[in-house]
Order: C-alpha cells, then structure tokens, then sequence
C-alpha cells in the first residue's frame, strides 16, 4: 500500500475534485490523518462539531438511540464517502453517533478551521457549500427513500 | 362459419384446475416468510421456468399468484415457492405443513430474458421479498457461470431480521466470482454491514453499465428508485428488467384484473423492460 | 345491401314465424329470444312466436329506457334491451369445480351445464360483440373450456337493425346495423307490402334450416327493400359518434380535467359494465362447507367499478372513482385494442341508458378532444 499524501487523497473525493489548486491547499491545511479501531466513537451525537470525516478505509455507522428499540443504525458510509455535515451550519452540533464498524482510516478536517478560512475566502466558502449542498440532496433523497419503509406490512 | 366450431381446448383439465400437490419440505425464512417445497401428487404441470409464477390454492380459501423460487436446474417436477403471509390465502398456505396438499396451476407469465445477458455482466437487485423470484436466475447464471461476465447480487431489506435467504447470499459471495451485497434501512448494534436504501449500492457496484444487463425485483417504488439508480450508473434502459405484481384472479388472461393499461401482467408479463413499462408506472392510479 | 349468405336468400311470412322457431327446436336447440318482461324487452327461452314483443319498440336516452308502442305489428321494431348474448355465453355464475380433500386434494370438475341453445334476434352489434368475446375468449394462448363448450352449440338468427335507438352508433366502431357474418341465418324485418322477414343463410347448419322453412322465393322489390331498411338505420346513426383515433386521443389525455368531472357524476354502480355486451371481467369465490370437508370454485361475473377489483396486498391500485371510470373507459375504447387486436365497443349504448346518471361515452369521448385541443390552442 503506496503512502499518498493527503493532497492527493482529498483531490480524489467528488466532494473536492476539479476545485482549483489554491483552494485545495487551503483545505489540505485543515486536514490530517486519523485511525480509529473497531467500536471507536468518531463523534458523538449532541456533541459540538467541528470536524469532518472523509473515509479512506473502513465503515462507519451512524447511529442514535431510540426508546423501545434501543440502538440503532440509520445509515453508513464507506471509503470515499464523507461523513459529516454539522459543522457548517449552526448550532454545529452532531446529529448521530459515529462509530467505526471495521477499522477506519480517515481523513479528518478541523472544521472550525475551514469555517475560519471561508469566512475570509468566499470563493473558497461558496465552493465547499454548492458541494456539501449537493451530497446533502443525495443523502435527503435516499433518507427519503428510507422513511417510505417500502419493504413493511400492507399500509391501510 | 358461423358457429364457432373450435373445440374446447385439447387439455382434458381446464386452465381454472389445480393440480394436487404435496408439501415435502417447509423452512421459516424470517419471521413472516416460509418456502414451501412442494411435489405432485400424480400429475405435474409443465416445467416453470426463472420469473414465472404458479397460481397456489389453499383449500377453500383461496388462490394466489406466486413466483418460483427454486433451483430450476435441479428441482425436477418439485416446485419451490417463498411466500409472505400477509392475507388470508397467503397466511393458509403458510400455515401448510410437511404432508398437507395445495393445489397448483400453472405455470403462468413470461421469463428473465437470462440470454440477453450472456456475454455481459448481469446485476440483480432485489428489495424485500423481490429476492425470491430472482433466485433462480442467480442459481442459473451461476451453474452456467462462464457464459456471463460479472455477477452482482445487490440486496436491500427493512432489517437484518427481515433478510431472506442469508445463508445463501453468504455462500454466493464466498465463491469469489460473485459480488453480493446487502443494505438495510435501520439496523441494531450487531448489524456491522450497510445500512441505507439499496440504491446506495449501486454507483459502486462492481459492473460496467456499458455492457450489463440488470434484473430488478421489489415493491413498484423500490423499482423505479432503483431504475433511476442504474441509469445513472450509465446502465441503459433497454437493459433493465423488472417484474410485476397486480391483482391477479385467473392467471391465464381470462378475468381482466391484472390490467396495467395496455398489458395484462399474467400474460404479457410479469417480466417487463423498463422502458417499455415506465410510461404506465409514471400514471396515478393507472 | 346486406350481405348475401352462403345460398339464395328467401323469403319468410311474419304469421309463419313459428315455423322457423319449431325447426329449430327440431333439430334439438332451445329457443332464446326477445320478450317484453318487467318493462324491458329481455332475453328469455321462447315458447313460440308469440311471446316476441310484436308491436314494441323501445324509447332510449340517458339514462332512460323506457317501451313504447308501434302503429305496426313488427316482431323485432326495438334496438336493444338491457340483456345481452353473454348471460347465455358466459353465465353470471358458474360453478367450475368442487374438491374434497382426505390426505390428499381431489378436484372434480363441474361438467359443463349449456344445451344446444339458438340465439333468435341478434342484432349485428350483438353479432361484434360476440366475435369479440370469442377473441378472448377463444383467442388466447389458454382458453376458457367453459365459454367454448357453450360457443360450440349455439345457432344464431340474426335480425337486422331498422330502429336502431337515439343512442346506437354501431356505424361508428363495429360496422352494422346489417348482419354481414358470425350469424347461421339473418333476416331483414320488412313491413311495407306484407309483413315478412328476408331471410339469408351463412353457414351450413342455416342452410340446412332454411331448407325446411315454409319459404318463397325474393323479389327484386324485397332485396330492394331490405337495403333500404339497413341503410336507412345507418343513416340515422350518422355522425353519433367521432372514433377517428379514440385509442391515442384517450391515452393520450390520461390526466385530463375531464376524468374528475366525470368522476363526480359516476357513482361507480357497474351498471355499465352489466349491460355492455362486451365486459367480460370475472372473479373466482372459493368457499368450503363448514365442515371443511368440501370446497367449491365458483366463477362470477366482476365489475371494475367495484372497489375490490383492484384490491392487492400492499392496498388498492385504483382507490377512486376517477381511476375506476378512466379504466373502463379507456379498457373498452383504447386498451382493448392493445390487448385483444380491435376496440371493445360495438356502439349498442345500452351503458348510456342503463347508467343511472345518464353518463354517455360519446359525450365523455368528445369532451376529452375538446380539452386537449383547447389545452393545444392555449399553449400554441
């Protein structure tokens, strides 16, 4: 397994790609390795969010728990995907827990950091924005897809 | 002529006849899913074939329609049928155990167009209970295994207790020339697979949309999701097959109620190409 | 000109009718034919001929239908009742089979309870619908034992149409109002210059009849005459009714206004789908004894309308009204076509009379034009 520095990585996610160069570097400022082992928390739910995730190994489940049924998962992400959204709308609070189902390598980014950074560039901001925007459609419409519970017993 | 002078048809048993059959085997697949082996009492019906159905009586209560399940390529005269019981009939034909005898007619509709995807990477997709129609396309593509390039199974449920055949989809992926995999929508702490909508599985899926045919099974809306999916993998929709469900009272064209506009699912169907069925499916209520 | 028939055609004295009717009870048929009953002519078994409604005529508009009477002693001077040839073809309810089950599951078929039986005044929409119904049920990759047990044993006197109602436009879908084929005999029902019938063979068995009817020979001023009375009755039906592309300009406006207006009226009875002479749909009840010990399989007759109909496990395909009426309206005028190679209506009307609303397919047909090409003027 080759070493690839972290530009590189990043690069190839679809929420970064064909950002210019500058841009890039500017966030892979904010950016270092993590490692996190089989039932790590990378987050928890309620907690203040100021990081996210972009998965270069492993899985990570999100998870919340509810009354009655105890802990449950809703949704998880796998290599190349990110994980995390919190962090760029206030309260920037987590919404799930995030625990590593397998062993997770990721690229975490100080997200306080990047909120920092786009406040002066909003060149750089309107950038990261239309992309996280786009993913977060993507997540709504399968979330969407989730909720109509297509597989349950005859609806009356 | 005036008179119609056509006999009646030459089977000496009319199309609306069950035939007896016993039940040799039944195995709990989930909590509200059996699979029924069942063999002729004497008579058999023709040979089913992968994505037809047989219409299934439960004495005095009633009939219905049910695709095969089975491995066609060694089940003989025996049919095999994984049911859901969620009706009357279905729950009567549940509650069917080893030695009790069903009736059969059939065998109804059309079949998975298996030879279109020779030569290609064939992917199947199955929602909730649309696995068990399926399998007997993944059981024949597998024992003819060199004539199709990859195989994906992808398979999506409401829970990991709400999968069916686990045993078997662990044993497929096990033969290191099959992809299978699993999504649920919510899942326990034991759960360590995917957990979201089957579509999720999709734009990573080892096949290549330019030359794969796809088989997609489930609730209607599951399909449709699941066609837009695959299509914008790049995967045309000439190349996406999916199978039908509507109220059916006859299985043979005689009764009407399987009309979905134009077609009649028991007849023209229940296997469709998506792009000639996606018109009808995009009408309320149709 | 009505069509010729396989022999000469002959002719037949009205007061000589029954001779016609006991030929064919002769030969072993039982005699179904027009009668006036409840205020309706009905189809019911003959005695003779003087149980025809000799002197009726029927008076129709939506959702009207009421009998009136001639100046004349005409035997066929109506258009068309309430029933139709399928209570004949294709019973309200037949009993399929009956299965007992000890260890094992025997299944009995019901033998099939039909008689040479004779049709005697099929009207040529009648004779459409008929070959219709032959389509599917005859036509397909299974058939129905039941229906071509009974369709193999008929013998069909057809009647020419001279007072087709103000809600007939058999012209428009399904040729007539003269009988060209599908009959064994037809007859042409002349008034002028003697009271008698014009009576043609086509087939065999009808010329085998005719042969033993007390018959003289026609005239030129017959045949004349016999046209005349054909042609006159599509005359009268001209224009009723605009079928140029009925199947695309209904699939085509799945989503019209129209449909909600419409839905508003029909109260979803079925009454339509009662009387067409085409509907076929059915459903099968499946009961046991209370005992357990026995089970039956019984074919009905089922209706679209009936919110049953497209009930599923998961719920129902077609919860309202809107969605029912669209589907047997465009069943019956567009789909059919897909499914069984020709329209499925052959313009009787007898759906207009007999709806309760007064609902006319011709007027619902023409809305839907009308909408479209008023929804195209205003996007031009």
């Amino acid at each position: 397994m080759s070493l690839r520095t972290l530009d590189a990585v990043i690069v190839e996610s679809p929420v970064f790609k064909d950002l210019p160069h500058d841009q890039l570097e500017l966030i892979a400022g904010c950016a270092q390795n993590a490692v996190f082992d089989p039932g790590d928390r990378l987050f928890r739910e309620g907690d203040q969010s100021d990081t996210f995730f972009l998965i270069r190994h492993g899985i990570v489940a999100l998870d919340t728990y509810v009354p009655n049924r105890g802990q449950l998962t809703i949704d998880t992400v796998g290599p190349g995907e990110i994980v995390g959204w919190s962090w760029l709308v206030p309260p920037y609070r987590w919404h799930f827990t995030g625990r590593a189902v397998e062993q997770v390598r990721a690229v975490q980014f100080d997200g306080a950091c990047l909120r920092g950074k786009c406040d002066d560039d909003t060149a750089l901001g309107y950038a990261l924005l239309t992309r996280f925007a786009q993913m977060l459609v993507d997540r709504l419409q399968a979330t969407r897809i989730q909720l109509m519970d297509v597989y349950g017993d005859r609806h009356d | 002529m005036a008179t119609v002078t056509t006999e009646p048809t030459a089977v000496l048993r009319g199309s609306m006849t069950p035939l007896p059959y016993r039940v040799v085997r039944k195995r709990r697949e989930n909590h509200d899913n059996w699979t029924l082996e069942l063999e002729p009492v004497a008579d058999a019906i023709d040979p089913i074939a992968p994505g037809q159905f047989t219409m299934l009586y439960a004495f005095g209560v009633g009939e219905v329609p049910i695709s095969t399940s089975g491995d066609l390529e060694t089940a003989g005269t025996t049919l095999v049928h994984t049911i859901r019981a969620v009706g009357a009939v279905t729950k009567a034909l549940c509650a069917a155990g080893a030695g009790d005898v069903l009736g059969v007619r059939g065998p109804f509709g059309n079949t998975w167009p298996i030879e279109a995807a020779h030569g290609r990477d064939l992917v199947l997709v199955g929602g909730g209970v649309g696995l068990p129609p399926l399998r007997p396309a993944i059981y024949h593509a597998l024992a003819h295994r060199a004539h199709f390039g990859k195989i994906v199974v992808l398979y999506g449920g409401r829970t990991p207790e709400d999968l069916l055949f686990r045993k078997e989809l662990a044993r497929w992926r096990s033969r290191l020339d099959t992809a299978v995999e699993v999504s649920v929508d919510s899942a326990g702490p034991d759960w360590s697979g995917n957990v979201g909508v089957v579509t999720k599985l999709i734009p990573g899926a080892p096949f290549d949309p330019d030359d794969a045919v796809a088989f997609v099974v489930g609730p209607e809306i599951m399909m449709r999701f699941t066609a837009h999916a695959l299509i914008d993998r790049g995967l045309p929709p000439e190349r996406i097959w999916i199978s039908m469900e509507r109220t059916m009272r006859c299985g043979v064209g005689l009764c009407g109620h399987c009309q979905l506009g134009p077609t009649l699912i028991c007849r023209d169907g229940p296997v469709y190409r998506w792009d000639e069925l996606e018109p009808l499916l995009g009408v309320p209520e149709l | 000109m009505p069509s010729k028939g396989t022999s000469e055609p002959a002719v037949l004295a009205a007061e000589d009718f029954d001779a016609l009717l006991d030929a064919l009870r002769d030969e072993g048929y039982r005699v179904v034919g027009p009668t006036v009953r409840d205020g309706a002519i009905v189809y019911a078994e003959l005695g003779s001929a003087s149980a025809l409604p000799a002197g009726w005529t029927d008076e129709q508009a939506p959702a009207s239908y009421r009998l009136a009477r001639r100046n004349d002693e005409a035997l066929f001077g109506y258009a068309v009742g309430p029933h139709s040839w399928k209570q004949e073809l294709l019973p309200p309810r037949v009993k399929l089979w009956q299965a007992s089950r000890n260890g094992t599951l025997a299944v009995e078929e019901e033998p099939i309870a039909s008689e040479p039986t004779a049709f005697v005044g099929v009207r040529p929409c009648e004779l459409a619908a008929i070959a219709i119904q032959d389509t599917v049920f005859l036509g397909g990759r299974f058939q129905d034992r039941d229906y071509a047990a009974r369709r193999s044993d008929v013998f069909i006197v057809a009647v020419d149409c001279g007072d087709p109602s103000s809600l007939c436009f058999c012209t428009s879908v399904a040729g007539g109002p003269g009988a060209r084929d599908g009959f064994d005999l037809a007859l042409t029902e002349l008034l002028d210059g003697g009271h008698r019938f014009l009576v043609r063979a086509g087939s065999p068995s009808g010329e085998a009849l005719l042969a033993k009817l007390p018959v003289t020979p026609t005239t030129a001023t017959d045949v004349e005459a016999s046209c005349e009375v054909v042609a006159r009755a599509a005359r009268d039906m001209d224009g009723r009714f605009d079928s140029t592309d009925v199947h695309d300009v209904l699939l085509r406006n799945l989503e019209a206004d129209r449909w909600d207006e419409v839905a508003a009226r029909c109260l979803g009875c079925g009454n339509c789908t009662l009387v067409c002479p085409t509907c076929f749909c059915t459903h099968v009840e499946d009961a046991s004894a209370l005992d357990g010990s026995t089970a039956e399989r019984t074919r009905v007759w089922d209706t679209c309308f009936s919110l049953q109909y497209a009930e599923m496990h998961g719920g129902n395909t077609r919860p309202t009204t809107r969605a029912r009426y669209r589907q047997w309206l465009t069943h019956k005028l567009a789909t059919w076509e897909d499914q069984f190679g020709s329209l499925g209506c052959v313009g009787c009307g007898r759906c207009i009379a007999w709806c309760p609303v007064g609902i006319d397919i011709r007027e619902e047909v023409r809305a839907i034009r009308a909408e479209e090409e008023q929804h195209e003027l205003a996007h031009a």
